[in-house]
Formats: C-alpha cells, structure tokens, sequence
C-alpha cells in the first residue's frame, strides 16, 4: 500500500507525471492523458483541471522553437510588451494562435526569468536575449530560422541520395 | 554517485577517520577545518590546511571565479569561461577556473574575480570572450590591474593598483552588509567542500547540539521575521508547529519566487545552495519534522538543479538522511519543481501544489503550522529566511541582531530593477531609507532621467513617489505608506513611464493569475483591469477612479488570500500619490509620460527623416504616405497607434507627441 503522507510519493504526483509527460512529447496529447486516468483511476476531468491550471502545461503541439517573452515588471517597463507585438507580427501569428502559420517557432508569454537587470529579456529556445530589441530578435530569430531550414534541407538531401 | 578521483576534505584523512552516512560522527564538520580531533597528526592537519589553500586559490595559487548563475550565463558566461581556459594556455599561466554565483552587482555582467591569496583580487566587470585574453594578459604578464571594476585589497604588489578603487570604497560595495549573501559570487555553488571550507555546515552542528527549543530561542532572540513577505516572527511560526502533537511533521521551503523584480531567492540559492539547505535542516530539526520539500519555480530551472545537487552531496556525506551527524535526528528532502502558478507562493496552495492538484488557496485558519501538508503540521519558510537560520546558528544570534531596527532584526536582500544606473541584488541593514539603496548603491537615475517613484513588493506593494524616499524600509513604516516589503524587488520607475500603465500591467498580472476560488478577486481583477484600460484608452471618467477605490477596498476586505487581498495596493497607492497622471488621462485625455499609445500621436520629424520610406512600408495600416516633397507624414485618421514606425524608422525620425 502506497503511505499518502509520504512526500517520496511525490515522485509519483500528478504534476511530476504530466511534467513527465510533457518533456517526452513536448506537450500534452490527448491519448495520454486518457491512458493515466484509465492507469492511475483518477477522473479525466480532474487531470485536465491540473493541466489547464497551470502555465507550463499545453495541449497543443508546440512550434519547433519556443520564444517566450518574459512579461516581468522590469521587462515591461523597458519594453517587452512592444517586443512582443512586434514578434507577433514579425512572426506571423494569428489572432487566438500561439504558433507561427510556418509551424516553426511558439509565442508565449512568460512569468520573471529573474534576469531583471538584463531587461527586457526573450528566451528564443534555450537561449536568453538581454536587453532585447526588434533589431536584435529579428537577428537572432533569422538566424535560428536559418539553422532550422538548413537542417530540414539536409535530411531532405539525404533523403534524396539514398 | 560517482566519487571524486582526488582527495577531497569532505573524505576521511587516514584510516583514523571512520565517519560515513552509516556510521556518522558528531564533529565530523568543525573536524574538516579544525581537525582531526580523534587522532593527533601533523601530517593529517597539514594536509587538511594545504586542501583549504587549494579550493580558496587553486591548486596553483590563482584561482579565475567567473560568476555563472543564471544572470551571468544570460549575459553569455559560458563563452567567457571556455575563452578563459583558451587565453591562459596560449599565454601559458596555470591556474584552476571556475564558475562562481552571482555577486549581486548584475549591472557588471559577466564578471571575472583573479583570486590568490596574497593578490590584490581584481574584479572585472562585461567581461567577453572578445577582451578576456587582454584582461588575463595584462595580469600575469604585466603585472596590472588596469582595467578592473575595483580590487579587493591593494598589496602595492601590481601596477595601476592605485587607479583602481577597493571595493570597500565603492559606495555599492561598503553601503551593503554581505551576512546572509556572504558566499554569493565567491564559492562554486555546485561543491559541498568550498561551503565547508567558508564555514558551511557549522550552524547546523551547532545545532545538533541543543535542545530543539534551544534552537527556537536563538532564532527568538535574533528577531528573525518571515524574509517572503509578510514579517511573521519565524521562531513563533516554528514554536506553534513544535507544539503540535503529531507523528509526522513537514517543513516546505518556499522557493517559488514568483513577484517580478524581485531575484534574491533565485540568487541564494543558485550561489549558496547549501546554505538554504542547512536551513531547512535546522529548522526541520527545530519543528521536528522528518521530511523536507524544496518546492522551487518552474521558471528557474537552475535554481532547482543546483538545490538537488545540493541534496544529493549533503546526503552522502550523512549531512542529511537518517541519524544526521550522530544526533539521532533522521531527516530528508526532495526537491519539486512547480508547473508555474503564481499563487502557489501563497502556503496553503503551495501546498496543495505538493500534493498534486490545482494550487488553489484554502481558508485560513487551520494554518498549515497545525493543519498543512496531508493535513500535518507544516512549517513553511521562504529561502531567504532559511539562509537567515543557517548563518545565525553559525555566528550567533548577537551578530545577527546588530543590523536592523527595534522591530524588524538583521539584514535582507534587495533587487533594484528599472530605471537606475547599477541593477542588482544588494543586502543591506533593515531600516535602511529607500533613497541609499536607490541613489547611493544603486547609482540614481539613468543619463538624463529623473526618478519619480519605486515600486515596492511586487504586484502585491505599491507605488512609492520619490518625496517618500526617506522612508526606512521595514515593514511597519512601508505598510503604513501602502506599500509592502514583499519580497524586496524594488523597480524603480523614472519619468518615461506611466503610473497608470504601471498599475494596469500589475492588474494584468494578477488578473491572469487569479486562481479563481473566490469571487472578490475572481471578479474584483477583472473589474479593476476593464476600469484601468478604459482610463489609459482615454475613455475614462472621475466615476472611474471612486469605482477603482471602491473595488480596491472590498478586495483587501474580502480576498480569501494575500494574492487578491493585496492585488489592488498598486492602484490605490499610486491614486494615493499620482491622482494627477489619472486625471491627465481623464480630462485632458493625454497620457504625460507618452506611454499609453492611445493618447500620444506620431509625428515624422523631418530634420531627421531620410525618406527612406521604411515607415510608410511597415505601416499596417497604409497610414504613413509620401508627401510632395518627398517627405512622410502620418495621417491621424488612419494610424492605430501601433508604434511599428518608432520601431523599423532606422533614424528614430518619428516621436510621440
């Protein structure tokens, strides 16, 4: 019998399982939250009330690189809140959609990195940008597009070869 | 886990010393520095003394610490870590570098400390892969500091060393009390020896050594209060819980820094680890609890892999697990990472968020200090405040109770963020005005700014304006200005931002955040946020501003938790000190700071347009045409105020007006 007052369990709480999950697929798909509520005998509703409470979770498949925009205080006063729409717009993202119409890159808003002092701050993948600015997102993210096109058109090459 | 292939301090010196996890022994940490103690040995004492010189300065005399926390590595550290090794090979200098927390002094991004033990200590500040070389160069092969942010001591040893300011004359430097951030920016925060050698681990073993209410009592007498927000004596929060009977009790470590602007959690533990860990083990120890759990931000990644470090090595050195140092006292802990809600720094949904459900607040009272993790007692403090109890316990409760005001004891970390020249993370005496840490440490305003305000404590403090700046900050003399400490971020605003817009974005951020239980902040939120948007669109009216006191006042009242009791203290502070920027908005439908886009026009200034035509092609709007003369002009009419032109104008031709 699993002791509930054992924070060991933990390892084995809801959040953790749909961390778990999310890291595996790079969010949460349907069929796998039905499987854990069949396994672990927990109503399907109340998964989905943890991962729709929670910022970290989503329900659709991500872009091939996430940019989050760090909408912190600091970062807002020194501008994120127009790096943002100018990401939206340079990106090409429509109005209710989080992903650019290419399917290449993510937009989400994010809660302080606490790089306050580097503000404004925009993660584009796993890489910080401090002090953040149209000219210099539309840099790095063309250059992170580039990356991206470069190795598609590889493995389509060798596609071809073979 | 894998044992280091070199002998380290944390391993036995000879046969003599049997300690282990399974066979622990009393002194076995005052024993690292001070020892051996069982036997007698010079050679062993010796040898002990000669690892303390290496892991201070390297096992060649110099040591290259290079701060490598989340901030450093923002600022791109890892370059200049890899550059550092190249440049000292090609000039052929042995010496051992290694990566550091965070000093505090952010603004000096990435930083480079060349340590040895009789050396002046340089410190250099924005330091890249493109200048590291000459840095290096001109110390080891000329013999010069020229060029650093400051030195630690001068020797008279170095070139330029009387150009260079010791840190102790920098008003950044000698204004701070460096007690609980002692360690940050100096240890490599991922090595469990370089905590000992800096005295890690004492307090605990001191502690061992009393009784638990021993314990309580010199945390009562220090006058340590709850550094996360509220100021709630820490010893009482751990007396109630010691008196409860139960066969099971649980101290949590809030690591969910989650206020914008504020990072000191995030820096303590990123760069002391061990030092919130010892806390937590104390204060486990004080409540009589047998589990611990680190809930960390999902957000700082870092912080939580270096606390699982941090775990991990305590355990093996029986530092933590079952009979802790001989004392018969077993305790562990577990580290979890947050899926990222901002509510969850309240307790009761932190606790919830523990035991994997939606992190929703519950009443209070029963507090989780008789009621609270799977309805057990549970005690849960903030990183900083467990940083306090380690480094109290290891220095006494009198060192402590030197700094501060009657009321609020000791010292705590600050964030100043905004519109100042030096950005960071500083520790100064509670009691200290808000004017020393704004202007003095922190430098002022930026080139050609002017202050008019600092936002104190989060979303949940408030605006203070700049004729308040006198004001000690502790937490009676801020709670009755209407702001809180908070955690202690600090955002300075200057003249180029708007009160209103401030106090919209904090809205924002609460409304979004809003768990949603109750309806006072459910609704309260939204309301305040619809009124404030109407206002900095220009279609407010005096109604408005009764109305957003109103709601602002039943919130405080009604609010089922912190998150929505305080959610409109930005509001009512800055109507309490910048009623005039509402109204501006009101009546004269002008937005004074040209923030809100809806009340500034753009205007193409033509003695610095080129005609290049680029504002016109980004328009979304087709609102920017061609003029007879070649020149551009926005059509009022048309424009929907989205600033695109500000931004792709390669002269910065088009103002606000």
């Amino acid at each position: 019998m699993i002791n509930k007052s054992n924070p060991k369990i933990s390892s084995n709480n809801l959040i953790r399982t749909l961390q778990r999950i999310q890291e595996k697929h790079g969010f949460l798909p349907k069929d796998s939250l039905i499987k854990l509520s069949r396994d672990t005998r927990s109503p399907l509703s109340k998964i989905f009330g943890v991962a729709t409470f929670y910022h970290q979770f989503r329900l659709e498949p991500p872009g091939k690189v996430t940019i989050y925009v760090c909408m912190g205080t600091a970062c807002h006063l020194r501008g994120n809140a127009e790096n943002y729409e100018f990401l939206r717009r340079f990106l090409d993202i429509r109005p209710g959609r989080s992903t650019s119409s290419d399917g290449l890159f993510s937009l989400e808003k994010a809660r302080c990195f606490g790089c306050c002092s580097l503000a404004p701050v925009v993660k584009v993948g796993d890489t910080l940008v401090g002090k953040a600015t149209p000219r210099e997102l539309q840099r790095v993210i063309s250059r992170v597009r580039e990356a991206i096109l470069r190795k598609e058109v590889a493995r389509g090459g060798g596609g071809d070869r073979t | 886990m894998m044992r280091q292939e070199y002998w380290t301090l944390m391993d036995p010196c000879c046969d003599y010393c049997l300690h282990s996890s399974d066979n622990p022994c009393a002194r076995y940490v005052t024993c690292r520095m001070r020892g051996p103690f069982c036997h007698k040995s010079v050679e062993c004492r010796e040898k002990r003394q000669q690892r303390v010189k290496e892991v201070l300065y390297g096992s060649q005399g110099v040591r290259i610490n290079i701060g490598a926390s989340s901030c450093g590595l923002a600022a791109g550290a890892e370059r200049v870590l890899e550059a550092a090794k190249d440049s000292l090979r090609s000039i052929g200098v042995e010496a051992e570098v290694s990566a550091v927390g965070c000093l505090g002094l952010c603004f000096m991004e990435p930083f480079i400390e060349i340590r040895s033990e009789d050396g002046p200590s340089p410190i250099y500040g924005h330091v890249s892969p493109e200048n590291i070389g000459d840095i290096l160069a001109k110390y080891f092969e000329e013999g010069s500091v020229e060029g650093a942010f400051a030195i630690r001591r001068r020797t008279g040893r170095f070139k330029d060393e009387d150009k260079v300011p010791t840190l102790d004359e920098l008003d950044v430097w000698r204004k701070q009390v460096k007690w609980v951030s002692r360690n940050c920016g100096v240890i490599n925060p991922e090595s469990i020896e370089e905590y000992i050698v800096t005295g890690g681990y004492e307090g605990l073993s001191r502690a061992l050594t009393m009784k638990p209410e021993e314990v309580i009592e010199e945390i009562r007498l220090a006058g340590l209060r709850g550094r996360g927000g509220a100021g709630f004596p820490t010893w009482l929060k751990w007396k109630i819980c010691r008196e409860q009977p139960s066969d099971e009790k649980y101290v949590i470590c809030n690591a969910d820094e989650g206020d914008p602007g504020a990072f000191m959690n995030r820096l303590l533990a990123e760069s002391d680890p061990h030092r919130v860990l010892e806390g937590l083990i104390i204060a486990g120890y004080a409540i009589g609890a047998s589990q611990g759990v680190i809930f960390v931000r999902a957000e700082k990644p870092l912080m939580a892999a270096r606390l699982e470090k941090a775990v991990e090595d305590a355990r093996q050195w029986g530092l933590l697990g079952e009979n802790i140092l001989g004392s018969g006292f077993s305790f562990d802990v577990s580290v979890m990472r947050s899926a990222g809600a901002f509510v969850c720094g309240e307790e009761t949904a932190m606790i919830a968020a523990i035991e994997g459900g939606r992190a929703m607040p519950r009443q209070r009272p029963p507090y989780p200090a008789s009621r609270g993790l799977w309805d057990k007692p549970t005690v849960v403090n903030n990183v900083e405040t467990l940083a306090h109890v380690a480094t109290i316990m290891a220095h006494g409760w009198r060192e402590f109770a030197k700094y501060g005001t009657e009321r609020s004891k000791g010292t705590k970390m600050f964030c100043v963020t905004g519109s100042v020249k030096r950005t960071g993370a500083f520790e100064v005496p509670i009691g200290t005005t808000i004017r020393t840490l704004v202007y003095d440490i922190a430098g002022g305003p930026r080139e050609g700014r002017k202050i008019k305000a600092v936002q104190i404590g989060g979303p949940s403090g408030g605006c203070l304006p700049e004729r308040l700046f006198d004001l000690p900050i502790d937490y009676e003399s801020l709670q009755e200005a209407g702001a809180i400490m908070g955690s202690g971020g600090l955002v300075v605003i200057d003249d180029t931002n708007c009160m209103v817009d401030v106090a919209r974005y904090f809205t924002s951020f609460t409304l979004a955040e809003s768990c949603g239980k109750c309806i006072p902040c459910r609704v309260g939120t939204k309301a305040l946020y619809d009124r404030l948007s109407a206002i900095v669109e220009g279609m407010g009216s005096q109604e408005d501003l009764q109305l957003l006191e109103e709601i602002g006042l039943m919130m405080k009242e009604a609010a089922l938790c912190a998150l929505g009791g305080t959610a409109p203290n930005p509001i009512l502070s800055s109507l309490r000190y910048f009623r005039d920027e509402y109204e501006a908005h009101i009546l004269e439908k002008k937005c004074p700071a040209k923030v809100c886009s809806k009340l500034v026009s753009y205007v193409i200034n033509r003695e610095l347009c080129v005609k290049c035509g680029l504002c016109a092609k980004s328009c979304p709007a087709g609102a920017i045409t061609k003029t007879a003369d070649g020149f551009f002009t926005v059509d009022e009419s048309k424009c929907i105020k989205c600033g695109t032109c500000v931004i792709t104008c390669p002269r910065g031709a088009v103002e606000k007006r």
